[in-house]
């Protein structure tokens, strides 16, 4: 076999790993990467405008399709910029794969030009990375890197390649199987584990499942909506779980936690058996600890140990992917034909209807002002439901998992652990990418489109069609509405002065700019969006600037203390919730 | 170290890649995720693809479980052992550098051989004193030396290994 370069190698690697299509930016240390791909045409290279952007863009492109996202940065700032992609990708568990260009393995560590330790950096906010100093290892290491990522509970990998290690040559060699002695991820629960579990379950009179985002990263929806159904339990999602069930089935009593509906919140603090599957209890659900589900044993399901036991005490851990612990529960019961207990159950779903009649996602519409809620109301209406939809990250994020009722899996896509402004447009973007002939819809605000707004371009230039709903109400809304509640409206640095015209900057990038000022106008202007099927179309809603998301539950609170618009728009908080975020 | 923290105090001993970085993912580890580390020792072990890293913490059950999960999930980490949970021998080494003046170099030399400790160097004004046991023995060593006497400690960190049959490889 013919030695070839190490760049080649690390393309003739990506083609082997079946990537079509990739993001990045091109610097000194990884021009000899460009240079053969240069040279071939399976992989799709999208040029973005900064790196942030070009790890956002990979994460909507893996969080759609459920493969690795692919990235490639230069050193120096072409890294540091990924870092809060990275980071992103991290808190989420998305499956990335990062190919950073390291200064020349005989200038490491003498402070070269764009040279940074991207290992050492990324270290705290990658699932694993690698330095490559002998270029017969990078084909492997690209291999170990592609199965890390992707298996037991997946994350961002680095692979730091210096620049002479791309320049080198050795001969081609991709290995078929990994096998890695000190990782191992748990797929198949404990027989055992799995019996207590559906004995714990069966026996319940108020039962709750709760689920996050571990469902939707393992596939597992199918298993879950047959569980689901099988039992006749009520259901709720984090905001990372939206979309494993369908939101428009009865079972689903909406998200949970800060802002989720008030059903979900009471029937989660008065439950007696918590099911908790591909969730991590993180504390926007919880809200306080001690607080938390007083009454319930708790079943908890995940491929992370970690995970298990972290911040609430479970009572039967099972360790193993989602959709294969599901599908053992789902034969056991069928096998012994276990039934729930009927009666108490009708006793339970009466008491949800009682709270679910309170309809706390209520809000009074304005025949004057744009409500927020309003807009994604119809964005629903006029997708049909059916749009994969992006979020930035503020009140909107939480209006749209609000008012959006997703109904399958990789539909919703939003950077929940990080809360990273920006995210929305370069996901909307790999997302559309990944599905060219669905509708994608970013829905973001004034604060967060600015954040990463440079990609308008990136999105000319590669033919990515989305509807941007900008939910523009001169403030950083979310900020603005705790300083509202818990800062005697001292409204410290959230307003947003000199706004530019979103109109005329999307025309700038060759886009189409709408302006929406009146409710009536709002179905309209969606429509004509929508129907635009080749056209990026930037709606910029002019929305009530006073608007707050309800229900909310305040930091330091329980569950049972949730806040409801109508109820309780002055709002004090504890002391001691005062410290938390 | 104090006796009374004892009763939380885990000694955690892990096998994992002989990589570049290996070390720092674990330091990191306690770092980020706010850890107690007390100390830690590291060197390769009889195959030179592992190294043997043993570590002192403290913190309550529920800590030291996440201590030894967040641990085993990084991906150099390839088995690790709490020997605080079983049987097991613990060792530290301490060099110490006293003075040895008149009247104390013989009450030196007697305090080192109650400790079980050899003098490895002798000058007109000092000895340097070689002692290792149980981390609590050395700390009793110290105690029991003058203050003014002692010019200058150097601790290993503790190792230890599990008594009987069990043993950590893979």
């Amino acid at each position: 076999m013919e030695p070839i370069t190490g760049a080649e190698i690390l393309v003739r690697c990506l083609h082997e790993e079946g990537v079509d299509c990739m993001f990045g930016y091109p610097g000194g240390a990884v021009l000899h990467i460009y240079d053969a791909l240069y040279a071939q045409e399976k992989i799709k290279h999208v040029l973005v405008r900064h790196e942030q952007a070009a790890v956002h863009a990979a994460e909507g492109y893996a969080r759609a399709s459920g493969k690795t996202g692919v990235v490639l940065v230069t050193s120096g700032p072409g890294v540091t910029n990924a870092v809060t992609g990275i980071a992103d990708a991290y808190m989420d568990s998305i499956p990335l794969v990062i190919f950073s260009g390291q200064v020349p393995t005989a200038l490491i560590g003498n402070d070269a030009f764009q040279e940074v330790d991207a290992v050492g950096i990324t270290r705290p906010c990658v699932k694993h990375n690698f330095l490559v100093r002998d270029i017969k290892n990078l084909a492997e290491t690209v291999k170990k890197a592609f199965y890390i990522a992707s298996t037991g509970r997946p994350g961002p990998v680095l692979i730091d390649l210096p620049k002479d290690i791309t320049i080198g040559k050795a001969e081609f060699h991709y290995p078929k199987k990994i096998k890695l002695r000190s990782y191992n991820p748990t797929i198949k629960g404990h027989a055992g584990q799995i019996r207590k579990a559906v004995d714990l379950v069966m026996s319940a009179k108020k039962p709750m499942i709760y689920t996050g985002g571990g469902v939707i990263l393992s596939d597992g929806s199918t298993e879950l909506v047959e569980l689901t159904q099988l039992l006749g339990y009520p259901i709720t999602h984090t905001l990372m779980g939206l979309g494993a069930y369908p939101a428009t089935d009865r079972q689903f009593i909406g998200m949970l936690g800060m802002h989720g509906t008030y059903e979900a919140n009471m029937a989660m603090h008065h439950c007696d058996v918590l099911i908790a599957i591909g969730a991590r209890f993180d504390d926007r659900v919880t809200g306080k600890i001690e607080k938390f589900c007083p009454e319930a044993k708790i079943v908890h399901i995940d491929i992370d140990p970690s995970s298990i036991s972290k911040n609430v005490q479970v009572d039967i851990p099972i360790v193993g992917s989602v959709p294969n612990v599901l599908r053992a529960m789902i034969s056991v019961i069928r096998d012994e034909k276990l039934k729930p207990d009927t009666k108490a159950l009708e006793h339970w779903w009466r008491q949800i209807d009682e709270w679910r009649a309170i309809k706390s996602l209520s809000y009074r519409q304005s025949d004057e002002v744009i409500k927020p809620q309003y807009v994604i109301e119809k964005l629903y209406q006029v997708t049909e439901g059916k749009a994969i939809i992006t979020s930035d990250v503020g009140q909107h994020q939480m209006w749209a998992a609000q008012y959006y009722h997703f109904d399958r899996p990789r539909q919703w896509i939003n950077s929940g652990g990080l809360g990273t402004m920006g995210f929305g447009l370069p996901a909307a973007m790999g997302a559309k990418l990944a599905f060219p002939d669905q509708d994608v819809a970013c829905v973001t605000g004034d604060g967060s489109i600015q954040m990463m707004l440079q990609e308008l371009s990136t999105m000319k230039q590669y033919y990515t069609p989305v509807k941007i709903v900008n939910l523009n109400n001169g403030y950083l809304g979310m900020v603005r509405q705790w300083q509202e509640f818990f800062y005697q409206k001292r409204y410290s640095m959230t307003y947003m002065e000199a706004l530019p015209i979103f109109v005329m900057l999307a025309e700038a990038y060759g886009h189409v700019g709408m302006r929406i000022e009146k409710p009536g106008d709002v179905e309209g202007a969606l429509r004509e969006a929508f129907a635009m099927k080749d056209r990026t179309v930037f709606l910029d809603f002019i929305t009530d600037q006073s608007e707050n998301v309800f229900p909310m539950i305040p930091s330091g609170g329980g569950q049972n203390e949730m806040l409801l618009a109508e109820r309780d728009e002055m709002v004090s908080t504890h002391e001691e919730g005062m410290v938390l975020v | 170290m104090n006796n009374s923290d004892n009763s939380n105090r885990h000694m955690i001993s892990i096998l994992m890649e002989n990589e570049a970085g290996a070390l720092s993912r674990v330091a990191n580890l306690f770092s980020a995720r706010g850890y107690n580390i007390e100390s830690l020792t590291v060197a390769p072990t009889d195959d030179p693809t592992l190294s043997r890293l043993t570590l002192v913490t403290s913190g309550n059950e529920q800590i030291i479980e996440q201590i030894v999960k967040q641990l085993n999930k990084l991906i150099d980490v390839v088995k690790l052992i709490d020997l605080s949970e079983t049987d097991s021998i613990e060792r530290e080494l301490m060099l110490v550098k006293t003075k040895a003046v008149g009247e104390q170099r013989a009450e030196m030399m007697r305090l080192s051989e109650i400790f079980g400790g050899h003098i490895l160097d002798v000058t007109e004004s000092t000895y340097t004193i070689e002692l290792t046991g149980p981390g609590g023995k050395l700390d009793n060593f110290l105690n029991a030396v003058e203050k003014d006497a002692i010019l200058e400690v150097v601790r290993s960190g503790a190792t230890g290994i599990a008594r009987g049959q069990k043993a950590l490889h893979v």
